[in-house]
């Protein structure tokens, strides 16, 4: 229940933040919403050297629209997402998935970015991410970058971004028309880590036949995993049952879950493809002007 | 506020809040979690701890209007912020009407949860003042409670909803 | 005239204004000066011999005041202490961990944040043993002795059996159908949401006061004397608020009797407050359940016979908190609400690297174990034997006029109308209709189920003939005094967990007295004022508590109708107690209220009569109570993902009068909720290394108010015959009752794909199992 000590800053530009990280070499971690930082502290399973507290850092919660993408801010609260009606209108798969994170109280601390970045296999927002194609943009000491999500994944815990860097904002293609997507998560009780989660983001030709389809899982491997058989197959398709139910197939090809409190790897399995096409079919709802 | 830039700050800071309308400052490690500054520094025991593992909920605090869970809290984070507890609900000796509403609806039996799920339901109602009960039970989603089923805190909220946005009892904080 | 706030009043609680405020005084808000702080150093090991504990880096830790090992306590004879169950338990061990996070250091600090970082500083090396887990293998020959220090090497504790075997077996084997059914009955942990803790604290002249999250302070206060030989006078007890209990503030845990120890050694109170992980992980587990069940009838559906086997898993030592003659509790009511001519019950109790316990999670002593079981196996019978299972149970049920009604396992049920709360449980929930409409959803390949559950169980323990704890009677107190303006305060040996009971208790004397509720201050939980008591606990408060005080208040009576008299100038036998007062018998103006006579009892007292007017009862209960029920639980379930949703919940109970309508509600949606709990979500499990897994709230998973659904309440009222105002208490009626209307809600669903049984708990990949298996073939 007690942390153990550290050293604490609370940096009030990016640069700062990013010169601490880099001293530190690898020992220092953000402190954004700590809603998943701090519960591990707190169990002693984590102990860093220091806190980096970049929530004294201005600038960085947003959600904006501009001509080619939509920026979230790294410190939006998680319950922004849920607040957003842009977000609902344009991109309810954020809002899908915003909802179900954790619990409200969470949510109101809880960053995007953290979610995001922070490499667990359970969270929510990084199959959004990847099935929206997003990009992260980070800091570090010498300057900055951007991250394709499909490559930001790297293992449980593990992902691109250095120790000497801080994400900054996610981009996400800014939504066109004929475009829907949708979250849809498993879980064994609100609250709780999903058994299975799906991420789906279809856009549609002016013919209604699929132009491009994002297809990502959550909870079924070391990370995040995005299905690229299921959307390869998707392209050019009707977004019809019979299509969706053989990306739901190849999409449970991709996936290696582990038996543990939430389920058997097998229950799994056959989740994702039930998860799969309703997330599918909620998304063509969506791109075809539903809900 | 802690040192600002990338100036060490630690082992002990100097926490300076405002809590429930009054400012109220303590020196403590900077691993001092909220509620523990709360309950001991400010010895405001209202605010209660029941897991370790930020499920249970009954530390919530309102933390500039939002409720959070202060156990997950730093309380050198809460610097130079507004705090309100369940010390604060009552104003000049009347009762805030969630506390009313959950004497009135029978929403408590042991009252360990109690001061959390009604910090909650304020911040609800503050930002939707006519929820539906399915919203409510989603709002307070992040709130345990073992002894009541539930069933009497949606009333209690309820009841609540329907004081503060009556025509005497509209905009109550 | 009427009293304000008798008894069937729902007046709003006391209590409430002082916790809505955050005013409660729970023990973690106590702060003494100069208090220290305990924290527990636990084993990661389920079975190890300890090498060595080095407490050299713990002790430097900036804050650290001291360590206490167990071979400190070993010189002061505290290293093991008695359980409820006459076994034995470590306080600290000496030589063996027993249980993956087992006690095995405690470490003393200035603030509650060193003595954590003593506790990760104190290096403790073991050498791992082999592990017993599982029970069944605990007692095949060659499994690992556990425990060397019993008389007969073996891991079975006890055997404990009751009825009458042959009989049964010969029934059985008459019976036209015959039904088995194996129910295992997971651990659980009843987390209510204040975990355990106390603050000790020795005074200048040696007298020690432990605030302390228990039900029982009484009981706590003379084991404290019996096992550290500390003078009875010289302990208090207190019980402050106490966030709730559920059975697992009963036990004496290794950190109360550490605070203690800490509190003498370093001259200063010491608060130890334990985290919700260690609670989880150590403290109070419940069920554990392995049961073998077997029920018979004849070809139209009467009932023969039961019989029941089952292993009991206690963890290392039997810490069960149950009366001393009945290891496995009140298991015995499982010919439930049936008139079985024969049964037989026989458990075995074992030993497995697991912490111990064995106590009630809201459910008596063993209730819900037995009520789960015949209300599943009868529900499998009936299916048998094709018939509804309403139907079933309303030809079975032991009929009204059969009461007091002895059952073939021995207990003697006070009232019951069984049939009248299944017939409305079903008029509510329009059971025809409902039945209806899931035959026309199976045609369309939907999922329904109907779950009944017709529970009795059994509470109020208990008459001393029969009951005890470590050799304590089971009575329980009330003291009243009214002072000379009219108003009263009365105490109680039992203590309140949520039950309200400074309101209910008021109540009953307000009918008694004629003095209004709000006028009676009741107390409980400080043994220094309150009577003797054995606390509250499988439901008993009502039914014993409650009792002692109507008597005591008729005690009262008595004297006051003879101060009326006097006052009158009548002769007592010329008054009648009407309308809550005094009064001539036929000249109703000619009246003494209460208020009057309590003035004159200090004032105007008849000669030779003492002054003051008070009483004290200690109320031995003639029987237990047997509260009863039907639920009926509706389902709708997710071919695809096999998730359970419960439609619709009708809960219909009997407690016999009810003192305050809302708070009984208030019960039994708080019941229902922990009866839903581990009928879907909660579950502790062991791996073979004995790993816990789900230690903590993050994997075990309480309701939230999303999952739970708005439970609809109704009543029957049949009063208790032998209680002095027909209560029979409801605490735990629901948490008895709903798991099995739930889980014969699912198995119902799933009936006709030849399903009979689904253990707890039902997880939507055991349901998602069934549906693809079916599928499959």
């Amino acid at each position: 229940m007690i942390p153990p000590r550290f050293e604490y800053f609370a940096p009030s530009s990016i640069d700062e933040a990013v010169q601490i990280l880099d001293r530190f070499g690898g020992e220092a971690k953000v402190l954004a919403g700590g809603q998943s930082l701090l519960p591990v502290m707190k169990l002693r399973l984590a102990e860093p050297r220091a806190l980096v507290d970049i929530n004294r850092i201005p600038d960085l919660a947003y959600i904006r629209e501009d001509a080619k993408s939509l920026r979230i801010g790294a410190t939006t609260r998680t319950n922004d997402l849920n607040d957003s009606e842009l977000i609902h209108a344009r991109y309810p798969i954020l809002s899908d998935a915003a909802y179900e994170i954790a619990d409200p109280l969470v949510r109101n601390m809880g960053t995007v970015g953290g979610n995001v970045s922070h490499g667990d296999p359970a969270n929510d927002l990084p199959a959004c991410m990847l099935a929206l194609g997003a990009h992260f943009v980070v800091r570090s000491p010498t300057g900055t970058r951007t991250i394709p999500a499909k490559e930001f994944y790297q293992d449980t815990f593990v992902t691109a971004l250095e120790s000497n860097e801080l994400l900054l904002e996610i981009q996400i293609p800014k939504a066109r028309p004929g475009q829907g997507n949708a979250y849809v998560k498993l879980e064994k009780r609100i609250g709780d880590f999903p058994i299975v989660g799906v991420a789906a983001n279809l856009v549609l030709t002016t013919k209604g036949t699929i132009e491009s389809a994002g297809l990502a899982l959550t909870a079924v491997g070391p990370t995040a995993l995005k299905a690229t058989e299921a959307e390869r197959h998707l392209v050019g398709k009707a977004p019809e049952d019979a299509a969706f139910q053989r990306a739901a197939e190849f999409a449970q090809e991709i996936t290696s879950p582990v038996s543990d409190l939430r389920g058997p790897a097998e229950y799994k399995r056959a989740m994702v493809r039930v998860l799969a096409l309703r997330a599918l079919h909620r998304a063509s709802a969506r791109a075809h002007g539903g809900a | 506020m802690p040192s600002a830039g990338d100036e060490e700050t630690g082992p002990f800071v100097n926490v300076h809040v405002t809590v429930n309308g009054a400012p109220r400052s303590a020196t403590v490690e900077t691993r001092t979690l909220l509620v523990h500054f709360l309950r001991e520094n400010l010895s405001l025991t209202g605010t209660h701890i029941g897991c370790d593992t930020t499920n249970c909920g009954a530390c919530t605090i309102l933390l500039d209007g939002k409720a959070v869970k202060s156990c997950t809290i730093l309380a050198v984070q809460a610097d130079g912020r507004e705090l309100r507890t369940v010390e604060g609900l009552e104003t000049d000796g009347k009762l805030h009407p969630i506390q009313e509403g959950f004497i009135e609806e029978h929403g408590l039996q042991c009252g360990f949860c109690t001061p959390g799920m009604m910090m909650c339901s304020v911040a609800l109602l503050q930002k939707n003042p006519h929820p539906t009960e399915e919203q409510i039970r989603r709002a307070i989603s992040g709130n345990l409670c073992r002894c009541t089923g539930y069933v009497n805190i949606v009333k209690a909220i309820q009841h609540a909803a329907n004081k503060m946005a009556g025509p005497s009892g509209g905009g109550r904080p | 005239m009427t009293v304000h706030g008798g008894v069937g009043q729902s007046i709003k609680r006391k209590e409430d204004a002082r916790f809505v405020r955050g005013k409660g005084n729970y023990v973690d808000d106590v702060k003494l000066p100069g208090m220290l702080y305990l924290d527990i150093v636990r084993s990661p090991y389920a079975h190890a011999r300890i090498r060595s504990i080095n407490i050299e880096k713990a002790l430097k830790v900036p804050g650290v005041l001291a360590v206490i090992r167990g071979k400190d306590l070993e010189a002061a004879n505290l290293a093991w202490m008695p359980t409820l169950m006459s076994d034995k338990q470590m306080v600290l061990p000496v030589e063996r961990v027993m249980y993956q996070s087992q006690e095995v250091a405690a470490v003393v600090a200035d603030s509650r944040y060193a003595a954590a970082d003593g506790v990760a500083a104190v290096e403790v090396d073991y050498e791992p043993l082999p592990v017993v887990v599982d029970p069944m293998k605990a007692l095949e020959p060659g499994a690992p002795i556990l425990r060397p220090d019993r008389k007969e090497q073996t891991n079975r504790i006890w055997h404990w059996e009751v009825g009458d075997r042959e009989g049964t077996d010969k029934a059985l084997k008459e019976s036209d159908v015959v039904v088995k059914e194996n129910l295992y009955i997971p651990r659980i942990h009843v987390s209510s949401i204040e975990t355990c803790g106390c603050v000790a604290s020795f005074d200048a002249m040696g007298k020690l006061t432990v605030w302390m999250t228990t039900q029982a302070p009484h009981a706590i206060r003379t084991v404290f004397a019996l096992v550290a030989g500390l003078p009875e006078q010289k302990i208090r007890i207190i019980s402050p608020d106490i966030g709730g209990g559920f059975g697992g503030k009963v036990p004496v845990y290794p950190g109360y009797v550490l605070a203690v120890v800490a509190a003498l050694k370093t001259g200063h109170p010491v608060k130890w407050i334990e985290d919700r992980s260690e609670n989880i992980q150590a403290d109070s587990f419940a069920r554990d359940y392995h049961i073998s069940a077997e029920i018979g009838a004849t070809r139209d559906g009467k009932l023969t016979a039961l019989r029941v086997k089952t292993i009991a898993d206690h963890g290392y030592t039997d810490a069960a908190a149950n009366p001393s003659k009945f290891p496995a509790g009140l298991f015995h009511i499982v010919t439930g609400s049936y008139p079985f001519e024969k049964a037989h019950v026989e458990v075995d109790g074992v030993y497995t690297n697991k912490p111990p316990g064995g106590i009630a999670y809201r459910c008596s002593f063993r209730v819900t174990e037995a009520a789960f079981t015949i209300e599943r196996i009868v529900d499998s019978l009936a299916r048998k034997l094709g018939m509804d299972p309403a139907e079933f149970r309303m030809k079975n049920f032991i009929p009204p006029e059969a009461f007091p009604f002895k059952s073939a396992l021995g207990w003697e049920y006070d009232s019951g109308n069984y049939q009248g709360a299944l017939r409305k449980a079903m008029d509510i929930v329009d059971y025809d209709a409902l039945r209806k409409e899931q035959a026309e959803k199976r045609k369309r390949g939907e999922l329904m189920g109907i779950g009944i559950s017709s529970f009795t169980e059994i509470v109020g323990a208990g008459p001393s003939h029969t009951f005890d704890i470590l050799g304590l009677k089971m009575f329980d107190s009330c003291e009243i005094r009214i002072h000379p303006t009219g108003k009263a305060i009365a105490r109680f040996g039992t203590k309140s967990q949520g039950q309200g009971h400074e309101t209910t208790y008021a109540q009953i004397l307000a009918e008694e007295l004629g003095i209004s509720s709000e006028d009676i201050a009741i107390e409980e939980g400080d043994t220094d004022t309150a009577p003797y008591g054995l606390g509250t606990y499988a439901s008993r408060s009502t039914p014993t508590a409650g009792a002692a005080a109507s008597i005591a208040a008729r005690k009262i009576r008595d004297k006051a109708q003879k101060i009326a008299a006097h006052l009158l100038e009548v002769s007592p036998d010329d008054l009648e107690w009407k309308d809550h007062k005094f009064q001539v018998k036929g000249v109703p103006d000619k009246a003494k209220t209460m208020a009057e006579i309590a003035f004159a009892a200090y004032t105007n007292h008849p000669p030779g009569m003492e002054a003051g007017l008070e009483a004290v009862d200690y109320y031995d209960p003639p029987n237990l109570t047997y509260p009863f029920g039907s639920y009926i639980c509706v389902v709708d379930i997710d071919k695809e993902t096999g998730e359970v949703k419960i439609r619709r919940f009708v809960a219909v109970d009997d407690c016999g009068t009810i003192i305050n309508p809302m708070i009984v509600e208030g019960q039994i949606h708080g019941g229902l909720t922990m009866g839903l709990a581990p009928a879907l979500l909660e579950e502790i499990h062991y791996d073979e290394n004995g790993n816990m897994l789900g230690g903590s709230f993050m994997d075990y998973l309480l309701p939230t108010a999303v999952e739970t659904p708005k439970w609809e309440t109704a009543k029957t009222t049949t009063p208790s015959p032998h209680h002095p105002i027909g209560a029979k208490g409801v605490g735990e009626s629901a948490t008895v009752g709903a798991p099995a209307a739930i889980v014969n809600a699912v198995v119902d669903a799933l009936a006709h794909l030849g399903v009979t049984h689904i253990d707890i708990p039902i997880t939507p990949w055991k349901v998602w199992k069934i549906l693809h298996e079916k599928r499959a073939a």
